[in-house]
């Protein structure tokens, strides 16, 4: 057991990490600027270690899930109770490990990476609050809480991409990021509604409960799952809410490892496994869960193929791996879609960091102007191999078991689902390993207009956690190739090691992933490595596709400019406000002026001359006697 | 006898204001700390009561700190002053707006004097209206909030403020007019003028002079016009443009609740009956104030009118709260008139230092500033966010509340729908907040602002007392809703829900 002050603990370590950086060091020590980066990593030390403490725990526990006390927050008699309350369950100690030990590497990174950033206390304040607010919401127990956490994660994520603010691309990418989240946020809140309004609750393990006995069913089960998820799908960047997250590339490249790719953007992934219970009962949520990620995994893959931006296409990359794991819950289950979260998160994180290392040398992320980087920088050549190598799904790396349960479960359950996904195997192969040729292979293009000198190896500040994150992108997956994950989070059978090892093998579906995934690998070689191919020819002979997948679907044209800017903005809104001058404004000066002008001229009777006022009378006394005549 | 909380709150700025206006050879020096002294002392006595307030649940709706004199025998009419749950949180709200803004103002030096006479005179009439239980004191104090209003804005505004100041005026009076009206009818009605024995007697016992729903919008129009709903909201943008920081930050943070709070306090307490008959049509109307506030905002150009009409669209989220007639919804909208006093109040401070530190209004002419300020650009962050509702500020807590508790009641036949239209308001919010913040704030540095001012440490602890509210009741909302609930349970048991 752990004591559940220590629970707490885990969250507030880098919330204090945050207030003494803010507080404290950045205020009275700002010409120190290292102690800041020394308290983030010391701070995520004691939560990570705590969160390997709380695996053990829940592992230990009947149920797999540690009682810890609500704190109450706010009450209104007949009304509403809040609580402020921990859910410690299985989910939840996957989920700590994930983010403390991702932050922790990204951490350390960063103070090679980050060195000499003129922001450097306001940004590992930054990376300390959003760690905080990633681990309270993957422990909160209700919904309100989680929402808290939901939006301060986002508030995070805004904060970074704009770190850099006197770029005007990161600050219309913070906005953009910010804005479309909150679309899918606005569905998540209505979902809270909902719920609450029928069931009278707002904590996460009673309307589970609710959802089992069948209390909670039909339409409102239904809609509200679907609200919950249109937060997923703004969060965790699915189709049609996914334009922002390439944008969030504009922010430095450690944050994209950890918030980007690994962490927050897997959180709408996490918050459906949460809520699985709810989709579980409802056909057409889970059906839209399976379907959206589905199509998300393959149309992502399609725009990462042809992007020359090295973290464009890891971004790419990343709604495409994310729209995997939403096909995993919606065929699979809450053990197969945060399995492959899981595996992701470290090759990904990996992925990010070799692009930053490879950044550091070459002053560029335009792989155009990369190449011949394996012989300057074996390391982080090394390292981002292996990590290619996962998320193609190469057997036995990380990646082959979790995208393997998928494509199995998707075979069984969706087979129209099934076929993109597999063919988004070989897409990702191809994609990855296109970025590995340009980026290492051939010779040296000359790097970005801010290199300075020859490309050289990065420091072992950085090196460190790359190696550490490239040992998991090989063996985090053997997790579950005993089947413990599964029955960890689940149900399941369990077998030894060697037997799931090599028994795999033994079966037709790894091997058609496998084979699709070779021919991924070798197409790339052929056009980007030995250059069989041309390139060029190809893209002119695919020319239509080509644009249309360069040009992103014209999905940002359609939704800013059209949408945003020309219906909304510029035409409906600019309408009310042309009616709010002249319609509602210009009545009540318009009823001025005929006041106005009604005074000046009933004025004019006002002569002062007794005659013209003997007239007046005579004439009102004769209407009166001709109306008593009258109607009288 | 015990000792008069209310009235020495209510009269102290008045008392300073009469000093500060008649007591000849005061230097400017002096008269600033005796505003700052006037004001400071209301603060501390309010923040006593706070303290002290009875927030036992078994003394729900009970008046405390109640006195009562006889005022006018001919018509019944007494000085009877009291507050409950309803009533505390914007008292402490007016009080602490009103020590802030003298320190908003150090820096003015145009005829100083009457500036912080006028000032003070405005915060005597607002404690006022939120401590009266007379019906005639109540219309006393609320009429006499015009006079400085019209002074301040007309004599230290800025552009057309002759224009704004008489619109001000004119609509204010309008609106008076019809309450007015309203208050006598209710006066002929039940022959008394005590809110209190009206509301427990119940409207319906007596016989009505004039139908009682005409006697119910008289007083909602002249409360619609203050708070203000659609179509009566368009003396807002043009009062809160021309008038000088302090005079914003108070019509923005304090003046705006005295219509929401009206709305609770007689229309739905005396009316219950008339309030549920048509609360369809008024949540209707929050609705189309939420959502169409917040489209014209986004079309702003003028920095202080932007967040002039922002408040056209959180306003009516009060509106909405009160009347989805809910005991979580009628908290919420209680909370939301103290969030966004505060927050709207610190926007309008921060866009009165960029302005007056720059030099310039226009949004389009902004850009970079967190160079040359960056504490004021980390605090106007601050109070965007809490603005578009971002949880841990209190902009979320009372939203939150408010659309719980709409959503949830049974009052209003199809509410649920116009809380969903309600909350795309926040999406619309996210947009002009952060394209304000953007403007402002982001991008490269421009060279014309070099050596602009940041703020000083007077500026400093003012605009950080804001942000410590905001953030309090944000991550701790039930410092307030404790308070507030006790005052909503009387009106819910005579909703009878």
């Amino acid at each position: 057991m752990i004591p559940s002050a220590l629970i707490w603990l885990i969250f507030l370590l880098p919330l204090i990490s945050f207030a003494v950086i803010s507080l404290f060091l950045r205020p009275l020590l700002n010409h120190k600027p290292k102690l800041s980066g020394y308290v983030t990593v010391a701070s995520l030390l004691g939560s990570f270690a705590l969160s390997v403490w709380v695996l053990i725990a829940v592992m230990a526990a009947p149920g797999h899930k540690l009682p810890v006390p609500d704190i109450t927050w706010v009450v209104i008699e007949g009304g509403i109770t809040i609580q402020l309350g921990l859910i410690v369950d299985s989910l939840t100690a996957v989920m700590l490990i994930i983010v403390t030990l991702v932050s922790l590497m990204v951490q350390v990174y960063s103070q090679g990476y980050m060195h000499g950033d003129p922001g450097y206390h306001r940004y590992f304040a930054f990376m300390s609050l959003f760690t905080a607010s990633m681990l309270g919401l993957v422990m909160a127990s209700n919904l309100i809480l989680l929402y808290v956490f939901w939006e301060l994660v986002g508030l995070c994520s805004y904060l970074l991409i704009g770190f850099w603010f006197h770029k005007p691309a990161a600050a219309d990418a913070a906005k953009k990021a910010f804005i479309v989240t909150r679309l899918g946020d606005f569905g998540f809140l209505i979902a809270i509604l909902l719920f609450f309004f029928n069931t009278g609750t707002f904590d996460i393990a009673e309307l589970h409960e609710l959802a089992l006995t069948g209390v909670l069913s039909g339409t409102v089960l239904t809609w509200g799952a679907i609200g919950i998820f249109s937060g997923a799908v703004g969060k965790s960047a699915q189709f049609p809410l996914h334009t922002w997250l390439p944008d969030a590339m504009e922010g430095p490249t450690p944050v994209s490892a950890l918030i980007h790719a690994a962490t927050m953007v897997a959180a709408g992934v996490f918050l459906v496994a949460r809520m699985f219970p709810l989709f579980e009962h409802s056909t057409q949520a889970l059906t839209t869960v399976a379907v959206v990620g589905g199509f998300t995994a393959i149309f992502a893959a399609s725009m990462g193929l042809v992007m020359t931006d090295i973290k464009r296409v890891l971004a790419y990359s990343t709604i495409s791996q994310l729209g995997y794991m939403m096909l995993g819950l919606g065929v699979g289950g809450v053990a197969i879609g945060i399995f492959h979260l899981f595996n992701h998160a470290f090759f990904k994180a990996l992925l990010f960091l070799g692009a930053g290392s490879v950044n550091h040398a070459t002053g560029t992320f335009d792989m155009k102007l990369m190449g011949g980087l394996r012989k300057v920088m074996p390391w982080t050549y090394a390292t981002f191999v292996i990590a290619s190598l996962s998320i193609a799904g190469i057997w036995p790396l990380a990646g082959f078991w979790s995208k393997d349960e998928i494509v199995l479960a998707a075979f069984e359950r969706q087979p129209i689902l099934f076929y993109l996904a597999i063919i988004t195997v070989f897409m990702t192969a191809f994609y990855m390993f296109r970025a590995v040729f340009l980026t290492f292979g051939g010779e040296y293009r000359g790097g970005g207009p801010e290199a300075h000198g020859k490309p050289h190896e990065s420091p072992l500040v950085m090196l460190r956690p790359m190696v550490v994150l490239a040992v998991l992108a090989v063996v985090s997956g053997f997790w579950n190739v005993t089947g413990h994950f599964g029955q960890f989070l689940g149900h399941g059978e369990t077998h030894g090691f060697v037997e799931g090892f090599f028994g795999v093998l033994t079966h037709g579906m790894p091997w058609l992933s496998l084979i699709l995934a070779g021919l991924g690998i070798l197409l790339a070689y052929a056009i980007y490595g030995a250059k069989w191919l041309s390139a060029e020819k190809i893209g002119r002979l695919f020319s239509p596709i080509y644009t249309l997948f360069y040009r992103k679907y014209w999905l940002d044209e359609l939704y800013e400019d059209i949408f945003v800017r020309k219906s909304l903005v510029g035409g409906f809104f600019a309408g009310l406000e042309y009616f709010d001058s002249r319609g509602v404004d210009g009545a009540v000066n318009g009823v001025a002026e005929v006041t106005i002008a009604s005074g000046r001229a009933i004025r004019r009777t006002q002569t002062g001359q007794l005659q013209l006022y003997g007239l007046f009378i005579i004439i009102g006394v004769l209407a009166i006697i001709l109306s008593l005549y009258f109607f009288g | 006898m015990e000792f008069s909380y209310l009235s020495t709150i209510i009269f102290l700025p008045a008392v300073g204001a009469i000093i500060i206006a008649f007591v000849p050879n005061l230097t400017q020096r002096l008269i600033r700390y005796l505003a700052a002294l006037f004001t400071l002392v209301p603060l501390a006595l309010s923040i006593f009561l706070f303290l002290v307030f009875d927030r036992s649940m078994g003394l729900a709706g009970a008046v405390q700190f109640e006195e009562k004199l006889a005022w006018i025998g001919a018509i019944n009419a007494n000085y009877h002053l009291g507050v409950d749950g309803l009533s505390l949180p914007l008292v402490i709200l007016m009080a602490l707006l009103g020590f802030l803004v003298v320190l908003i103002s150090w820096k003015i030096d145009l005829r100083l004097r009457e500036y912080f006479a006028w000032l003070l005179l405005l915060e005597t009439s607002i404690l006022g209206v939120f401590c009266a239980l007379d019906l005639l004191l109540f219309f006393l104090f609320w009429e006499i909030e015009i006079i400085p209003m019209f002074f301040l804005i007309s004599i230290w505004g800025s552009g057309r403020k002759e224009y704004s100041a008489m619109k001000y005026v004119v609509y204010t009076l309008l609106g008076s007019a019809m309450m007015l009206a309203g208050i006598l009818s209710l006066y002929f009605t039940t022959g008394s003028l005590s809110m209190v024995d009206i509301a427990q007697a119940g409207i319906g016992s007596y016989t009505a002079v004039i139908p009682l729903a005409a006697i119910f919008f008289l007083l909602f129009t002249g409360f619609a016009v203050k708070l203000p709903v659609f179509p009566l909201h368009n003396w807002l943008p043009d009062a809160h443009t021309d008038a000088p920081t302090a005079v914003s930050v108070v019509l923005a943070g304090a003046l705006l609740k005295m219509g929401g709070y009206g709305m609770i306090r007689l229309c739905v307490t005396i009316f219950p009956d008339i309030a549920r008959t048509y609360a369809p049509l008024l949540v209707a109307l929050a609705v189309v104030s939420v959502l169409y506030g917040a489209a014209v905002t986004l079309r702003q150009k003028d920095i202080k009118r932007m967040i002039a009409y922002s408040s056209i669209s959180h306003m009516g989220y009060v509106l909405l709260g009160i009347f989805a007639l809910s005991q979580v919804s009628l908290v919420g909208a209680s909370l939301q008139m103290f969030s966004h006093g505060f927050i709207t109040g610190l926007l309008f401070a921060m866009a009165g230092l960029v302005i007056h530190n720059t030099g310039e209004r226009d949004l389009a002419k902004f850009g970079g500033l967190v160079r040359q300020m960056p504490v004021i650009a980390v605090v106007f962050s601050v109070a965007g966010l809490a603005a578009l509702g971002l949880p841990t500020t209190s902009g979320f807590a009372a939203e939150f509340l408010v659309f719980v508790g709409s959503f949830s009641s049974t009052a209003v036949a199809g509410i649920q729908v116009y809380t969903i239209l309600a909350v795309l308001g926040i999406v619309i919010t996210v947009g002009y907040i952060l394209w304000m913040l953007q403007r402002v704030f982001y991008g490269p540095a421009l060279e014309k602002f070099n050596g602009t001012r940041d703020a000083d440490t007077l500026e400093k602890v003012t605009i950080f007392t804001f942000v410590a509210v905001i953030m309090l009741v944000g991550i701790y909302p039930a410092i307030l809703t404790d308070i507030i609930k006790t005052g909503i349970v009387p009106v819910m048991s005579l909703l009878g829900g």
